[in-house]
């Protein structure tokens, strides 16, 4: 059995195609009103755990629970689902009455009852007074808006949806994100996203699935996947972050000192499965690292050459060679009382050891 | 899509609707090829079956038409064979264009090969093998016996049964691959968002899936119909004599009682039942559905004729209905197997379906290579099983000077129509796809004319205007006559390569300094090869196998191979004819399957 104050639950759920292995065995819980994203690059199996969830294939091995109901091999129709698919999959042939009021022909709704549920949820997505026209004629945020509609209509506790703005240019996709946001908020939906993008993966999530290759590489809060990367894959995939080898050195209950590039001492905080020796990398955030000034110190120091400064709007880049030839880079809120640079210059970049993150390294890589 | 460049030419082209003349240069060989040998023709023969020697009107030939209730009932046998093929091909082929369509890349791939093999084996061939496998002493019938089935040998061709079976044979091919153009433009997405708002899979297919294909299902039934009225081999030779076709009357009043003016005066009715299908077809779907090799046509953007409405009415009850139907039938499959959630469901419309297809695949293929076995027989008459081996039906067939000269000449022929095609076809297909320009729609559907109306009326017509130049019985005849048909397969072809081609290539090129030529000839062709070869070898095939024109065009001491082989049919089937055939087959197989992987390689290199 299953513990039912889980909403959706998946445990060892697998699925391939010939050689390909599309899912990896991925265990996902989610409580009622959760917002979920699957996020990931192109072909990491995202898609396929979506369909998988709504019944769309049948997977190899594993399980599927819905509302505490065991539902792996239940037809979709059988199933209280919906799914936003990633090109909307607007019927063509099908006014958007037509398409919105699909889902409630197949329920047997009334006509009567129809009319009022298509008029209420294109309400709520602000939408009213374009019922006669066909999918081909709505702009592309219309298209996602109906494709939306025609999902709640009939109130699914649970929605899929793959990649709903990935068509979208940027602005339409923030705006119509806080819409998402904001209609799972009020109608207290339970909700499985996916997406590619990281940063719309941070903006809506409650907790964002890492995938990679058909396996869930971390399961956790957007603080902590950002924060407490638990690999490297993990590290270099969400935000920008500087990524350095080092050898083990000394572990106590609270530190682990590292030798970094050039023999540099590192400090960081302690994780489990380390040992003395052990190459692993280490990963500091941009916006982590400072440029030190004078006699100024901080917890952990890398001495660079400066290579380029860039002004972003908000934030100034700065970037340096370590000795060996490895890239570092800050950043900082752009300052008019930034010190200038010219190339070449010597810096000294500091960090807290709070925010310097060991991660095992996987696979053979060459010593620093 | 393309929108890009387009916008982007026309905007070059300076004020809206000046067209600039030397750009289209490249059109106007085409066009005054087909003026000359097209239009003209069938305009006159139009003329000849209303004007007498005198240039007089007169109405004669009509009213022989129809004072005499013979040819009204031919026209009621032809549209009635022709309407049960169209039927016939639809209905079966669409769960083959479905399984194509729905099939992994790569199955499909596979598959279509098989669908595409008869499409262009000769059509001789494909007849000559029923006639083997279907005849009183063939493959069915002594399985029949053998089996205790039967029996006597039962009568399986040689009436409308056998007909049908021939036609739908040779035109099913040609309503898949329609079907299926259109198919593959249907997001297969749709049926799965149907599934997922709580559609059945019966419900979803009928709802969906059925309405988006409906063009491709309309424009296959049109070219099917349009096809079969034209029809005369089949009936001829797998009919009792009752199945006349229009197309037959005229072969009879040409070539028995020279009857000109008569024979133009039936052909020109065949030309108006073609206009009326087309008519009635815009009227009821838009011909537009068909330019478009798919592309669903946006509901909003149709004429809302009567006939439309009331069709929209009908389809939609019809929908309704049929899914109501599925589900009950859903119903019933889960009362005998329920879905548990703990095991996998059936997929049990899909082995249905894939067993339909290979049913109906292994009809489409299977028949063509009875007639192999059949070569090395040594009996003296066509006769299932062969029996023992001997190579005398070859050694008969080379040793035979007039099969020998037909083969030569066929080769001739179809080697020079098919280049001389591509030399006019090729430039075309350039402007047609590349260049904007007004009447484009007018200018495409006069190229694709000679496909689309029955080849019998190309094939009086041209004897006619060849006769008053002393061009019948001569290879340039036959080559400038297959080259009107096969033209608008080359022109297709390029165009379909060339909507896949990127043109930044080639602005890339002139940027890095090439010239337009030399771009042409470093960038451009390098990349169409592939699909120039495929062009070059299926307009090869079609003059290969080319019989209507060749019958009246090729004077009666200068035959092709297919004449011949028809000349022989007619009279009596010599056992002979298998071992002509089993060579016609294998080479014109091994050329459809080298221009199919031409095709397929120009398409990857061409993402
Ligand atoms: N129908 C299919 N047939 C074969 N391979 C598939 C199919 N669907 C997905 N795959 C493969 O499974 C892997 C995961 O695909 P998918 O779930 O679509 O990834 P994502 O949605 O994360 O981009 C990919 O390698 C893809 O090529
Ligand atoms: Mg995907």
């Amino acid at each position: 059995m299953t513990d039912p104050s889980y909403k959706l639950r998946i445990l060892g759920l697998r699925k391939t195609y010939g050689p390909v292995v599309a899912l990896a065995g991925a265990d996902v819980d989610m409580h009622e009103g959760e917002f979920l994203t699957l996020l990931g690059p192109s072909g990491s199996g995202k898609t396929t755990m979506l369909m998988l969830i709504a019944g769309l294939i049948q997977p190899e091995h594993g399980e599927v629970w819905i509302d505490g109901r065991l539902s792996t091999y239940m037809p979709p129709h059988k199933r209280d689902l919906g799914m936003v698919f990633q090109n909307y999959a607007l019927f063509p042939h099908m006014t958007v009455y037509e398409n919105i009021a699909f889902p409630l022909r197949m329920r047997k709704v009334s006509e009567a009852a129809i009319r009022d549920e298509v008029r209420r949820v294109l309400d709520v997505v602000q939408l009213a007074g374009i019922e006669a026209r066909h999918p081909r004629q709505l702009s592309g945020g219309q298209q996602q808006r109906i494709a939306l509609a025609r999902c709640m209509v009939y109130r699914p506790p649970i929605i899929l949806m793959d990649e709903p703005l990935g068509a979208l240019d940027k602005k339409l996709r923030e705006q119509l994100q806080l819409e998402i946001r904001r209609l799972h908020r009020d109608q207290g939906i339970t909700v499985l996203y996916v997406t590619h993008d990281q940063e719309e993966a941070l903006v809506m999530s409650d907790r964002i699935c890492l995938m990679d290759k058909g396996e869930i590489v971390q399961l956790d809060t957007p603080d902590g996947l950002y924060f407490r990367p638990e690999s490297v894959f993990a590290a270099d995939f969400l935000g920008e972050s500087n990524l350095l080898d080092a050898t083990v050195r000394r572990i106590e209950a609270e530190v682990v000192h590292l030798e970094g590039p050039g023999g540099v001492p590192i400090e960081a905080p302690a994780r489990d499965g380390l040992s003395e020796g052990m190459a692993v990398k280490f990963m500091i955030r941009p916006e982590s690292v400072r440029l030190l000034e004078g006699t100024e110190s901080a917890d952990n120091t890398l001495e660079a050459a400066l290579q380029d400064v860039i002004l972003v709007g908000q934030v100034t880049k700065h970037y340096a060679l370590l000795a060996g030839g490895t890239e570092v880079s800050a950043t900082s809120l752009t300052h008019h009382r930034l010190p200038r640079f010219t190339q070449g210059d010597p810096v000294r970049f500091g960090f807290d050891r709070q925010s310097t993150v060991v991660l095992p390294v996987s696979g053979p890589t060459p010593a620093a | 899509m393309n929108s890009t460049p387009k916008a982007s030419s026309r905007a070059g082209s300076g004020a809206r609707g000046r067209v600039d003349w030397r750009s289209l240069g490249p059109l106007a060989p085409v066009v005054v090829f087909l003026g000359i040998l097209f239009v003209f023709p069938v305009a006159q023969l139009l003329w000849l079956s209303l004007f007498n020697d005198q240039g007089a009107f007169t109405s004669v030939h009509y009213e022989r038409l129809f004072d005499s209730a013979v040819y009204v009932k031919v026209l009621g046998i032809t549209f009635r064979i022709a309407a049960w093929t169209t039927l016939l091909c639809v209905v079966a082929g669409y769960p083959v264009a479905y399984l194509l369509a729905t099939a992994r890349v790569h199955t499909r791939n596979m598959l279509i090969l098989w669908v595409l093999m008869p499409f262009w084996t000769s059509f001789l061939v494909r007849t000559f093998a029923w006639m083997v496998l279907l005849g009183r002493r063939g493959a069915i019938n002594e399985w029949l016996q053998a089996l205790g089935i039967t029996d006597a040998p039962v009568k399986l061709i040689y009436n409308f049964a056998g007909v049908m079976i021939g036609m739908v044979h040779a035109l099913m091919p040609l309503a898949i691959v329609t079907m299926l153009a259109v198919m593959r433009n249907i997001d297969q997405n749709l049926s799965l968002a149907a599934s997922s708002l709580g559609a059945r899979g019966g419900q979803s297919f009928w709802r969906v899936y059925f309405p988006l294909s409906l063009p491709g299902v309309a424009s296959s039934a049109l070219l099917v119909f349009i096809v079969a009225i034209g029809f005369f081999i089949t009936p001829a030779l797998l009919g009792s004599g009752r199945e006349i076709m229009i197309a037959q009357v005229i072969i009879e009043q040409m070539e028995e009682l020279l009857n000109w003016s008569f024979s133009g005066a039936v052909a020109v009715l065949l030309l108006g039942t073609t206009l009326v299908v087309f008519f009635v077809y815009d009227r009821l779907f838009g011909l537009s559905t068909m330019s478009a090799t798919g592309g669903i046509v946006d509901e909003a953007e149709r004429r809302p004729g009567l006939i439309s409405r009331f069709g929209a009415y009908v389809g939609g009850r019809l929908i309704t209905l049929m899914g109501w139907i599925c589900d009950r039938f859903s119903d019933a499959v889960e009362m005998l197997r329920a879905p548990r959630p703990e095991r996998p469901r059936a997929t049990l419309s899909r082995k249905v379906l894939w067993a339909t297809g290979m049913l109906v695949l292994a009809y489409l293929v299977a028949p063509s290579f009875f007639v192999i076995p059949m070569s090395f027989s040594e009996a003296a008459f066509i006769k299932w099983p062969p029996e023992g081996f001997t190579l005398q039906n070859y050694e008969m067939f080379l040793g035979d000077p007039i099969y020998v000269g037909a083969m030569i000449r066929s080769f001739v022929v179809a080697l020079t129509s098919a280049g001389l095609a591509m030399l006019l076809g090729v430039p075309a297909a350039f402007v047609m796809a590349r260049r904007p320009m007004r009447g484009k729609g007018v200018v495409f559907a006069c190229i694709l004319a000679p496909v689309i109306i029955p080849h019998i009326i190309i094939a009086v017509a041209l004897f006619y205007a060849f006769a008053q130049v002393g061009l019948v019985g001569t290879t340039i005849g036959l080559v400038l006559g297959h080259t009107v048909i096969s033209v608008p397969f080359v022109v297709v072809t390029i165009m379909a390569v060339l909507k896949n081609y990127d043109t930044r290539l080639d602005q890339a090129a002139w940027s890095l300094g090439a010239s337009k030529l030399r771009t042409l000839r470093h960038v451009t062709f390098p990349l169409i090869l592939p699909g120039l070869i495929a062009a070059f070898l299926f307009a090869f095939v079609i003059s290969l196998d080319e019989l209507t024109i060749a019958l009246f065009v090729s004077g009666g001491q200068t035959p092709t191979l297919p004449k011949q082989m028809w000349v022989d049919a007619i009279f009596k089937l010599n056992p002979m004819v298998t071992a002509v055939s089993t060579v016609v087959l294998v080479f014109v197989t091994s050329l459809i399957l080298v221009a199919e992987f031409a095709r397929r390689r120009s398409e990857k290199v061409m993402g």
